[in-house]
């Protein structure tokens, strides 16, 4: 499996870390209640197709990444830094 | 007061010549790590440039003017290589001293390039890797950066891998010069 680093181009999948579903971008306000924070911190879909994940470029360039990947195919559909995502108020989840 | 005996990071484990191969440490004796401010990047690069006659390198480059070198290892962040940082260059991003915290080496002869292909999950050959470009890699399990020079390699790790790095390249020379 190979990611294609915005920054570094595309990389071995050894140089990644991986994190979690990315939602854990679209963190809940502080007063979004009980619901809200339980499905936040323990409640994650568990796709056979598309899903995006957090990876860190742990052994390059240290970035967060968005990956948009298929469980099924492996294949990979986009990468972005995180903090594109984040700042770009692009729906993460 | 007792003078202390300075000792470089590859002290007695360098240099070594197996084959055609040269491993050598690199004396660099001022090596500071620059991190722009949010929103800032290009008044440093100017800042920078001011300060030392290089400028911020984009992702996988190097700049380089006489003995300076800045090597860029992350993402907004380079490290500037062979000269002493203006403080006032901290108004632009964070500065932290690395001088004695890496260990600087070069791999120098025809084969580096197979020695390195055995070690980085990167395509370092001349038509993808050329002289001033650089990489931040992994080189076994070991976080490294890599940078073409003109006549070989230059390999930059954590001054506490020093050792595992000294014995993964020699032992890899050993192997590539064994099939020579």
């Amino acid at each position: 499996m190979r990611i294609k680093c915005p920054l570094c181009g595309e990389r071995d999948r050894r140089e990644f870390y991986y994190q979690g579903a990315a939602i854990a971008l679209n963190r809940p306000a502080p007063d979004a209640g009980d619901e809200a924070w339980n499905d936040y911190i323990h409640n994650r879909e568990n796709p056979a197709g598309r899903t995006k994940d957090l990876w860190h470029h742990e052994a390059g360039c240290s970035a967060w990444l968005v990956v948009e990947r298929n469980t099924v195919t492996h294949e990979i559909y986009g990468v972005e830094l995180a903090e594109d995502v984040k700042r770009g108020s692009k729906n993460a989840d | 007061m007792a003078d202390y005996i300075a000792k470089t990071p590859c002290d007695g484990l360098l240099p070594q010549t197996i084959g055609s191969l040269t491993l050598t440490e690199t004396a660099v004796d001022r090596m500071t790590s620059f991190m722009p401010w949010k929103g800032r990047e290009k008044t440093a690069s100017k800042a920078l440039k001011a300060a030392c006659g290089v400028a911020f390198p984009g992702p996988n480059e190097t700049s380089a003017s006489g003995d300076v070198q800045a090597i860029w290892t992350g993402r907004g962040q380079c490290f500037i290589l062979g000269v002493e940082l203006p403080d006032g260059l901290s108004a632009e991003g964070a500065l932290t001293d690395q001088s004695d915290a890496w260990a600087v080496m070069s791999l120098r002869g025809d084969a580096a390039v197979d020695v390195l292909a055995r070690l980085c999950p990167v395509d370092l050959r001349d038509a993808a890797f050329k002289p001033g470009d650089t990489v931040r890699t992994e080189m076994q399990h070991m976080m490294v950066s890599v940078t073409r020079m003109d006549d070989g390699f230059q390999i930059m790790v954590m001054r506490s891998f020093a050792k595992t790095a000294v014995h993964d390249l020699t032992e890899t020379m050993k192997a590539i010069a064994a099939r020579a």
